[in-house]
């Protein structure tokens, strides 16, 4: 979920890392998908950065800074991976960190109760050369499994330190803090390679080694680079030079003519990292394998059963939104209250600064208004809906999602993944397109990031919450809340159908293929961090949000109020703008100032009502307290019947995303014509189900 | 020897893994979760839409599509020996 600061504000658009500073060390933060990586990284930087339990959580490397004895650390949090022999785009990532940045140590993060898997990962880290120390995290979860862990044999066997970590618990990582300051303070040696391979593989490795040296110095050693190399890693070998190049397909036709086919090789070079934490594993992990936790199949035998799966998804979003209205109708009530107090107060300064008419309007009834509405309207829901989304993630359901959604996305040609990107989108667009580098076909990494947008994100719930509780509900109270959220939620099964079928057209035309693998890890369920979610995702989103407001808002209220009072010829500019649009706007269902309302809403989805009110309200001032009432008043006032309000709701759930989801597009793709397609796919739809409807309610009455 | 294709595991059926019939990526993948031979698995369950499984894999839980699991060949253990409760029962079709 991408719905902190980090990964919804600028950051989700442009996340470079920031210069190491002269005595900062670089460490890389390593380890399978789903290992308490992330929680871990918290503990260590206390830096704000969301926790994850799904794999492939971080999108976005994340960096902070902490103290290691008297090491100044910055810390990068790369994705979880299980190897590194690349897969999708965030392994690589991960791996080329870990390779080629630089990283002066590598802190590889391990599940205790799933110790084997992890220290494949650490061999293939240890291979590059890296130093490492181990952290072998969720002990707790090891010891309520009844496993027993002899960490300090595993040390002898590694040659590295080996930490035991329970990251949840205050303190638990100050043997990690020690252990890695001695690492970084001792002089870096040369170890004995971690893993040894069949004997032909061997001396193949051993002859081209030497040759190696000067292209791998100071980022990898030469035998991890002869390997890659033997396997036929593409991207590497096109960093050679002729003569390299030739010496190493001279080895691949020895290893071939001595029968070890490239599949062969790749066999065995995995075979013989196994077999290694294999025997690394037997005598430090007490009992042997066992089925996984009994208590969470039995918890997956009904959220994921044939009966219980899919109504219990519906049911949980429904209660989700439910709460959401709610909660925001009561809380909305008290913050429009407080800042309308506040804004009587600025007019009282204005009036005792004497300040000129003008600019009480411009400023105070024009731009604060405007950023006291959004603030009003749109943060609560906002408020709500995230920290609750956030809990379903903690606890881990999240991932069910996706495993229950496979077989429909896979029938449209696409991948169960994009059920988690498609609910990342629910925080935030931009959030989901990043998401989507979980995707490992590139194809369906494209058909997930055009189709995200198609479902509302956490800026425009707000609008179609109000909009329903407007003209369907009357008020937003009780029993009628529920009737509301059930509304909402058809709403947004009408944008997951949309997903699945352009989804489908996409792969049916412009992205042509047949589904790849799909392999997912359903985590363990975890107890959530309560405190943790709520404060973080109250504060990050409540302060991302005011941000935004300010930065969107308060402009655009500004622009409004000059528009609707400067006059040329016989109309203000709005209402010339309004008048331009409104045929358009008409045949859609809606009217010329609500198209524009959206158009302005452009760089923030959460302004377009607000917008809008402003705009049907004389000279471009927003109606006093923003209670439910006067909001009726208004949009009726300006022609709106449940028509119009249908129309925006579809126009609002179906349109283009906003320029930050629309600026990631295009840096994900790497080309402004998807991006320009990720705007219209959503617009065209939108449009054509507008004019249908109207259309069709036209020809009947 | 008594093999069958991974995807005809029921749930609650323990197997260990024979062999691996696939190429690439896929095999990459399945080897780097665990599932080189000798390794247990067993089926943990199916998702509501028939597809795809998940399978217990050293302590993990894994979902594989049924057309990727159908490339694994698993010797199944004794009967008997089951965690969880037969729900579905043999689920022929496969392929592999």
């Amino acid at each position: 979920m991408g719905l902190t600061k980090g990964a919804t504000g600028r950051g989700a658009v442009d996340k470079e890392a920031a210069p190491l500073e002269p005595q900062e060390r670089l460490v890389a933060l390593a380890g399978n998908p789903n290992v308490g990586k992330s929680t871990v990284f918290n503990a260590l930087t206390g830096l704000h950065q969301h926790t994850g339990n799904w794999p492939g959580k971080t999108v976005a490397t994340a960096q902070g800074t902490f103290r290691a004895g008297e090491h100044r650390c910055r810390l990068v949090d790369v994705p979880g991976t299980y190897s590194l022999l690349t897969h999708s785009a965030e392994e690589e990532v991960a791996r080329d960190f870990i390779c080629f940045s630089g990283p002066e140590a590598v802190v590889a993060v391990c599940d205790a109760t799933c110790l084997q898997r992890g220290l494949g990962l650490v061999l293939q880290i240890l291979e590059t050369g890296r130093r490492v120390v181990v952290c072998v995290n969720l002990m707790d979860e090891a010891r309520r499994r009844h496993l027993t862990l002899d960490l300090p044999l595993l040390e002898k066997r590694l040659g590295v330190p080996v930490v035991a970590a329970t990251a949840r618990q205050k303190g638990s990582l100050a043997p990690l803090k020690e252990a890695l300051s001695a690492t970084l303070s001792a002089p870096a040696g040369t170890r004995p390679a971690p893993v040894t391979y069949p004997a032909a593989v061997e001396s193949a490795v051993s002859r081209l080694t030497p040759l190696l040296q000067p292209v791998a110095a100071g980022t990898v050693t030469a035998r991890w680079l002869a390997l890659r190399l033997l396997e036929g890693d593409t991207p590497l070998a096109d960093r050679l030079t002729p003569e390299l190049h030739s010496a190493v397909a001279g080895e691949r036709e020895r290893l071939a003519e001595q029968g070890v086919t490239a599949e062969d090789l790749r066999d065995s070079l995995v075979a013989a990292v196994d077999d290694t934490a294999g025997q690394l594993c037997r005598g430090v992990v007490r009992r042997g394998e066992a089925a996984p936790d009994r208590r969470d199949r039995r918890v997956d035998r009904l959220v994921t059963g044939r009966r219980w799966g899919y109504p219990l998804m519906l049911l949980l979003l429904a209660f989700v939104l439910w709460l959401t209205m709610v909660g925001a109708n009561s809380l909305s009530d008290g913050l429009s209250a407080a800042l309308f107090w506040v804004e009587d107060r600025l007019t009282d300064l204005f009036v005792a600064l004497h300040a000129p008419d003008w600019l009480h309007g411009a400023l105070v009834l024009g731009a604060y208004r405007m950023l006291a509405s959004v603030v009003a309207v749109m943060l609560p829901p906002m408020a709500i809906f995230f920290p609750l989304f956030t809990l379903l993630e903690d606890v881990g359901y999240l991932p069910r999602v996706a495993y229950n959604l496979d077989r429909p996305f896979a029938r449209c040609g696409a991948c169960g993944k994009q059920a988690l990107t498609m609910c990342m989108g629910f925080g935030c667009n931009a959030a989901g397109v990043v998401g989507c580098r979980i995707i490992d076909s590139p194809r369906e990494r494209m058909l997930a990031i055009l189709t995200n947008s198609f479902v509302p994100c956490n800026g425009r719930f707000p609008t179609l919450i109000t909009v329903i509780s407007l003209f369907f509900i009357g008020t937003a109270a009780g029993a009628s809340a529920l009737w509301a959220a059930c509304l909402l939620t058809g709403l947004i099964l009408l944008g997951v159908a949309a997903t699945l079928l352009v989804t489908r057209l996409l792969s049916a035309t412009l992205l042509r293929g047949t589904p790849s693998f799909f392999t997912l890890e359903l985590p363990p369920y975890r107890l959530p961090q309560f405190g943790q979610v709520l404060v973080r995702s109250v504060l990050d989103r409540t302060l991302f949000v005011l941000g935004r407001a300010a930065a969107v808002a308060a402009p655009a209220g500004l622009l409004i109020w000059l528009l609707a009072n400067v006059t040329v010829g016989d109309g203000s500019l709005l209402q010339h703008a309004a008048g331009w649009l409104d045929p358009l706007g008409r045949l859609m269902g809606m009217d010329g100032v609500i198209l524009l309302a959206f158009i302005l809403g452009l760089p923030a989805n959460e302004v377009v009502l607000p917008l809008v009110l402003m705009m049907y309200s004389a000279g471009g001032v927003l109606p006093g307290a923003g209670h439910t009432g006067d909001l009726l008043g208004v949009l009726t006032a300006g022609g709106w019947t449940p028509l119009t309000a249908v129309c925006t709701l579809l126009f609002c759930l179906f349109h283009w995303p906003c320029s930050t989801t629309l600026l990631t597009v295009r840096r994900e793709t790497g080309s402004l014509r998807w991006a320009t397609l990720a705007a219209l796919l959503p617009t065209l739809l939108g449009m054509g189900l507008c004019m249908l409807l109207t259309a069709a309610v036209r020809l009947v009455t | 020897m008594n093999t069958i294709p991974l995807c005809e595991l029921r749930p609650g059926q323990c197997a260990i893994v024979w062999q691996l019939n696939t190429v690439g990526r896929m095999r990459r993948r399945l080897l780097d979760l665990g599932l080189t031979p000798g390794t247990p698995v067993c089926c943990v369950g199916v998702s509501p839409g028939g597809d795809p499984a998940a399978y217990g894999i050293r302590q993990a839980v894994i979902a594989i599509r049924r057309a990727d699991s159908a490339t694994v060949r698993v010797q199944p253990i004794e009967e008997g020996d089951t965690h969880g409760t037969d729900q579905r029962g043999h689920r022929p079709g496969c392929g592999g």
